[in-house]
């Protein structure tokens, strides 16, 4: 089993960041991470992706291009990112200092019965970044390795990509509002943007 | 004055004009003109996507920050952007894309018929607004006020430069 050596657990491990976030703007992958981001806690600098699968990472480049003084965290998981694998290379020619790709890694497709995904046959989206041209990627596997990764949060020497592994568990569902027009505007209310 | 040959600058100039600050892109020779004044400009930049998907990911983004984007891509993409733009009508997300056409005008190469044939319809079942522009005159009506509907009624619209326009592609 791919996960044996792995004890990081994705609720604690998404708390952490959700905690040290500090003014960072947080966009979430369908799934598990929108779940995982709205149980550390809702706020109104979140934007929870409930579906557009493998457009999580470009939400956070069009986000962190429109404002390069706000730090941007996408925090998504191991298939959503593998479908929008070449936003990686897009987002390595940008190279925006202010966006951090994180990603949840538990080696499956856990909403739709846990159907194992590339990543659990050695493919390493750490070393996909890293080949992207990310300034900072990073392989997150124990606690250290998290604390390292939290260090260089909010992202302001990005882009900075991590994949974190997490042991391939489904905790309870914790769910967020599903009216994206509910979501966009209160996001743009908390940047001072008017509603439409 | 608008005339056949310069078109592609009066376009530029009304992107400009509507204050849009990235163009998204996954380029078409169709687009070359406007790819290329953009690279030159200050004001707006270009961004070379890996597929047509993420400019309609990145211009929802680019709209949570407050910045305006407009995809640049041709017919083929549109097939790609399908599901992605289930993001703008889910969010009214304003949206604006420039598609150049293949396929639908005295077109060479069959394996660009079915998606050219599909585009409109594709747009459309998604919930997008289309106009389809077949002269210059009408490129630049067309991108005017699409780009004033879209950015003050939180519409998603599509402007389609027929082959009319670009002309045949000889090889």
């Amino acid at each position: 089993m791919v996960g044996k050596d792995i004890n990081l657990k994705r609720r604690s491990v998404v708390k952490q960041i959700v905690d040290n976030r500090k003014a960072a703007k947080i966009i979430t992958g369908l799934g598990s991470p929108t779940y995982d981001v709205f149980d550390a806690g809702d706020n109104d600098s979140n934007f929870y992706l409930w579906g557009a699968m493998g457009g999580a990472a470009m939400v956070g480049l069009g986000l962190a291009m429109a404002n390069p003084n706000l730090p941007v965290i996408v925090i998504t998981g191991d298939g959503e990112q593998l479908m929008g694998v070449g936003s990686l290379a897009t987002i390595g020619v940008q190279k925006p200092n202010n966006l951090s790709i994180i990603v949840l890694d538990n080696g499956y497709y856990g909403e739709t019965g846990m159907q194992k995904s590339h990543t659990s046959f050695g493919v390493d989206l750490h070393k996909i970044a890293k080949a992207s041209n990310f300034k900072h990627s990073f392989s997150v596997k124990s606690d250290n390795d998290l604390n390292n990764l939290i260090d260089y949060l909010p992202p302001i020497d990005g882009p900075i990509f991590a994949n974190i592994k997490v042991e391939p568990q489904l905790p309870p569902r914790s769910l967020p509002i599903l009216d994206g027009v509910e979501l966009k505007n209160r996001f743009r209310k908390n940047l001072n943007l008017k509603a439409l | 004055m608008i005339t056949d040959n310069n078109w592609e600058k009066n376009l530029f100039d009304i992107i400009k004009k509507h204050k849009i600050n990235f163009l998204p892109y996954v380029p078409d020779a169709g687009h070359a003109k406007l790819i290329s004044l953009s690279e030159e400009d200050q004001s707006i930049k270009p961004i070379v996507l890996s597929t047509e998907e993420e400019g309609v990911a990145f211009s929802g983004g680019c709209w949570l920050g407050g910045k305006k984007s407009v995809l640049l891509m041709q017919s083929s993409g549109v097939g790609n952007c399908i599901n992605m733009l289930s993001l703008l009508s889910n969010c009214n997300f304003p949206f604006v894309t420039l598609i150049t056409m293949r396929g639908e005008f005295g077109e060479f190469n069959s394996w660009q018929v079915p998606m050219g044939k599909a585009t409109q319809g594709c747009l459309e079942n998604m919930g997008v607004v289309v106009h389809k522009a077949t002269n210059p005159i009408d490129v630049i009506s067309f991108t005017d006020a699409a780009l004033y509907s879209a950015f003050s009624s939180d519409q998603q619209i599509a402007v389609l430069l027929s082959q009319r326009l670009l002309g045949r592609k000889e090889w």
